[in-house]
């Protein structure tokens, strides 16, 4: 069958963007099982004061690094979705590619996190904080790799000057991911 | 759009992204399922009746198998029919039709979201396989019972059925978007926000719920299975979680979910009533913020599912306050429904018949909640048979009556052919009488005290006594009787889907766009894509000699505060 694209796709009675208004909701169903997670966790957390000095064991200074590090990417996406809407493809190529480079070195520096947490006994059974803490994290980690393997696929259209929009989706969707990031950082590693 | 290429069969029917197809295979999955959850629920409700008794087409009914079979029987007839028919064949089928573009916004998405739906089903299916059978925790999955294998004694059932829960409500997700996303921005020219049909503004809504609330059940289901098979204790209160907050996270979803099935069906209704009684539908406005502040107040009542949980009374209180606060915006469009009938030329066809008896039954559903909403009544109440037949007259006036009002009312558009009316008519009263004669006993059951979830009635002497038994057979032959009528609804569609008669573009003279393609729509849906010119309810207007105005024939919109100066 062939793809091409039906006038429905084409249509904008609002006129938003259809790819960016999926994106929203996309984020809005993804703002609920985020909230939902979240709010398990800080309703335990205000019931368990044990909980601080557990938290204790985490290392704020590798989330602190990683914090800067999404936020730096964030960065990159945006200066490739300005270069995708003047059309300098190359430029918003590189940027795309810059940005997950980002999430490349945040998943390697939570990989180190891991293994010296599960090297040294905190691992995922050892409390109901370390199973949140292994939860919220891995579901925020699957979402940068998601986003990583997204953009991987489309920076080759981009580079061809095709579905050049697409690079704004992505876009949004990694400020959300920054967003969560910016959630959990506190909740996980700060607060004592 | 025109495909040079003949389209094989993998491709046309399979691998299709034509809304049309991905909406009927979501129709036809979704029966098939039904007819797995149908064939439960006779053997569930044999054993209950005549306990111990070999069940015909099945055998002796064991304690483990009968606690698989109920769990199996709710878990399919919510999540594998009422939603996959209701919201997904119906949205896929009715939304593109009805706005009067080509196909939804994401084809391919679409496709994807059948797909994943599918591989849902095949786990639910290959779970009741498995060594120890199909989970049998019931479809509330409350820990500790879910997260123990101990406890549920299914190992392997009970991840494979979360697992299969969890993609499920991924291909609602996907296909959520898509419909929202549609119905926001495909619309054709002119149709403008009031000018929607109220049937897909219901399914939009529906859908929006549904995002809105299961994300948390995504995560609670995320970490039930890291219980189940990983080993960390969110639920087990021996190491430090909490059985109560997947009560919670369960229900903040579950309740919202009665009404995202609701929805489709209540707009399916609404549709067969102004079309049947030849009336503008009373209210259309009132309709839609009655419908939004349904969904707005559905969010806030669902602890009053755990009145006896052990949550804090004080919480009671509040949900008892919502729970009926939400009823007064449902009353409201059953009154405005009742309002487009009253003084309508009515024709009692068969989506007729069945979007009454929707009207009908659902109220009972409706006033028996009030006594459960009340956390007083509801501590007698709770987990009796009052339940049950309480949530079955909601869910199946929702689930099979909706159903069987949308399937025969858009019947000649989907299939190009008309069904038999006499045939209708007999499925009709052989469904909905016998649907009465099974829960009115079990009412009755409930409120004498009979308990849910009790595998042998034998075994507790106040619930064996001679009434009660009578009683539960009753329902059982009920129960035999429906499934048996359902056959007439099959031998109705063979006979019409062979006849040679074609269904005519608009037999009913209704106004939506859907009735101006051909019966069935080609792919692509029109030669020219349809602009609108006015609301779908123009029906018997005075200025009119034809009773109907539909809404793509270019002239006047007598919604138009312009439109009475421009008439003289």
């Amino acid at each position: 069958m062939s793809h091409s694209v039906p006038i429905a796709t084409t249509r904008s009675a609002t006129g938003i963007p259809t790819s960016r208004l999926a994106v929203w909701w996309i984020l809005a169903s993804e703002v609920v099982i985020f909230g939902g997670l979240i709010t398990c966790y800080l309703l335990f957390r205000l019931h368990h004061e044990s909980w601080g000095y557990e938290a204790a064991y985490t290392n704020p200074w590798a989330g602190g690094f990683n914090t800067f590090v999404l936020l730096t990417s964030s960065l990159f996406v945006v200066l490739a979705h300005q270069a995708a809407e003047t059309k300098q493809t190359d430029k918003s190529f590189k940027y795309i590619w810059y940005t997950i480079g980002g999430g490349l070195i945040f998943m390697m520096v939570k990989a180190y996190e891991y293994t010296t947490e599960i090297t040294h006994g905190f691992t995922l059974t050892k409390s109901v904080f370390w199973s949140f803490y292994y939860t919220a994290t891995g579901l925020h980690g699957f979402h940068v790799l998601a986003g990583m393997v997204i953009m991987g696929i489309i920076s080759f259209d981009v580079k061809k000057g095709k579905n050049l929009h697409r690079v704004e989706a992505i876009g949004i969707y990694w400020h959300f991911v920054d967003v969560v990031w910016i959630f959990l950082f506190p909740l996980l590693y700060i607060a004592k | 759009m025109s495909h040079a290429h003949e389209m094989s069969f993998w491709e046309k029917y399979v691998f299709s992204t034509d809304h049309k197809v991905i909406g009927l295979q979501y129709m036809f999955t979704g029966m098939f399922m039904a007819l797995i959850g149908g064939f439960f629920v006779y053997v569930f409700r044999m054993q209950l009746a005549f306990p111990g008794i070999e069940v015909p087409g099945y055998g002796v009914v064991t304690p483990l198998a009968y606690n698989s079979l109920v769990t199996n029987h709710g878990t399919i007839m919510i999540f594998w029919f009422a939603m996959p028919v209701l919201i997904a064949a119906f949205g896929n089928i009715l939304i593109p039709l009805m706005i009067g573009c080509d196909d939804m916004v994401f084809p391919r998405i679409n496709r994807l979201s059948y797909q994943i739906f599918l591989l849902s089903a095949i786990i639910l299916i290959a779970s009741f396989f498995v060594p120890n059978g199909g989970f049998g925790g019931a479809w509330t999955s409350y820990p500790p019972l879910s997260a123990n294998a101990e406890y549920n004694a299914t190992p392997l059932g009970a991840p494979m059925w979360l697992i299969a829960v969890a993609l499920e409500f991924v291909a609602f997700l996907l296909g959520g978007i898509n419909f929202i996303t549609t119905l926001m921005n495909a619309r054709a020219p002119g149709m403008t926000m009031y000018k929607i049909p109220i049937v897909l503004w219901m399914i939009v809504i529906a859908s929006i719920l549904f995002m809105a609330s299961v994300g948390p059940l995504i995560a609670g289901a995320v970490m039930l299975l890291f219980d189940q098979t990983m080993g960390t204790h969110f639920y087990d209160a021996a190491g430090g979680g909490d059985p109560l907050l997947w009560q919670h996270l369960f229900w903040f979803f579950g309740h919202p979910e009665v009404y995202v099935v609701l929805l489709p069906a209540m707009g399916i209704v609404a549709e067969i009533m102004a079309v049947m009684a030849r009336k503008k539908l009373f209210g259309y406005k009132t309709i839609l913020y009655s419908v939004i502040a349904t969904g707005i107040l559905s969010f806030v009542v669902w602890a009053h599912h755990q009145f006896i949980a052990g949550i804090d009374p004080r919480m009671a209180n509040l949900f008892t306050v919502t729970t009926l606060l939400i009823s007064v915006p449902i009353a409201e469009l059953c009154f405005v429904y009742i309002a487009t009938l009253y003084g309508g030329s009515i024709t009692f066809n068969t989506p007729m018949l069945w979007a009454i008896s929707f009207l009908v039954e659902f109220l009972i559903g409706g006033v028996t909640g009030i006594f459960l909403g009340a956390s007083g009544a509801d501590i007698y109440f709770h987990d009796t048979y009052f339940v049950v037949a309480h949530f079955h007259y909601t869910f199946v006036p929702i689930a099979i009556i909706g159903f069987f009002a949308g399937i025969t009312f858009w019947f000649p558009k989907i299939f190009g052919k008309m069904l038999n009316e006499t045939l209708g008519k007999i499925h009709f009263w052989g469904t909905v009488i016998p649907f009465n004669f099974i829960f009115i006993p079990l009412f009755l059951l409930g409120a004498a005290g009979q308990h849910r979830r009790i595998y042998n009635f034998e075994n507790f002497r106040d619930l064996a006594s001679p009434e009660f038994y009578n009683l539960r057979v009753i329902a059982t032959i009920s129960l035999v009787l429906m499934i048996a009528f359902q056959l007439v609804f099959v031998i109705n569609m063979v006979i019409s889907l062979r006849s040679k008669k074609k269904a005519p573009k608009n037999p009913y003279n209704s106004n939506t766009l859907e009735w101006t393609a051909e019966s069935p729509p080609p792919h692509g849906n029109w030669p020219v894509l349809p602009t609108v010119y006015r609301g779908p309810y123009e029906y018997s207007h005075p200025d009119r000699e034809s009773d109907y105005w539909p809404q793509d024939e270019p002239g006047p919109d007598p919604t138009d505060p312009d439109y009475e100066s421009s008439k003289s």
